[in-house]
């Protein structure tokens, strides 16, 4: 397919993919963590423990990219003068980088001291 | 021409009255926004909590207010509302559930689970 025609048919697949991973993980992550009390050790551990670790990298950046194509669809649809459109879209973008960068340091350090 | 004078000219939200599963619809779009919006004072806890004890403290701490606590339970009825609502419409893009009976019918499944979701919580942390 060529570029032009799978435009639109891409963030609509990344969208549906990122869902199911996110369901998928947080599905796990809530099974894990039901019943029994949660203490600081245990809690960095697991985050800290290499699957888990690149599985939360995984879950964040599935999570970023489905709200940075929910936004566009929201913008796209409902923000109408052009320069408007295009500040709302620069927020989000900046913004969803800066926090993508933030968890990454956030993950980086758990495994740094731990290991 | 005449005849078609008393014809709406716009489309007044206020007025029409919308099927339930526009209303689920909108309300998946509403949620998801409001999501990213909460996004950063999660990240904020996730980071505070891994820190170190004192931070894992902090967080349980914060949990304990009235404001927070409120939070987390609408962010539980958004996050519920959010993922059925998307679950559902992974299955309409599967063509399951797609008559209108049973679209409407999952439509209000929509609405209960996360209303079930919101409560549970609530008496969860309460």
């Amino acid at each position: 397919m060529s570029w032009r025609l799978s435009a639109g048919l891409r963030p609509w697949l990344l969208q549906r993919l990122s869902a199911v991973y996110l369901l998928l993980f947080l599905g796990y992550a809530i099974f894990h963590w039901s019943g029994g009390a949660l203490d600081h050790q245990a809690w960095r551990a697991w985050v800290a423990h290499p699957a888990v670790n690149i599985g939360l990298a995984l879950f964040f950046a599935a999570l970023l990219l489905h709200a940075w194509v929910g936004g566009r669809d929201v913008a796209m649809d409902y923000v109408r003068p052009p320069f408007l459109r295009y500040a709302v879209l620069v927020v989000l973008g900046l913004g969803l980088t800066a926090m993508g960068l933030w968890v990454m340091r956030i993950l980086f350090s758990v495994t740094a001291v731990t290991a | 021409m005449k005849q078609h004078i008393n014809r709406p000219v716009h489309l007044d939200l206020l007025k029409i009255r919308q099927p339930v599963m526009a209303l689920v619809s909108i309300l998946h779009r509403a949620s998801g926004v409001l999501m990213v919006l909460l996004l950063p004072a999660f990240i904020y806890g996730f980071d505070l909590s891994l820190r170190n004890a004192e931070g894992f403290h902090r967080v349980s701490t914060l949990l304990q207010s009235d404001f927070v606590k409120w939070l987390v339970v609408a962010s539980a009825w958004l996050l519920a509302h959010h993922l059925l609502a998307g679950v559902r419409f992974l299955l309409l893009d599967f063509h399951i559930g797609i008559a209108k009976h049973s679209a409407r019918r999952s439509a209000w499944l929509v609405h209960a689970g996360a209303a079930l979701v919101a409560i549970l919580t609530m008496a969860a942390i309460s």
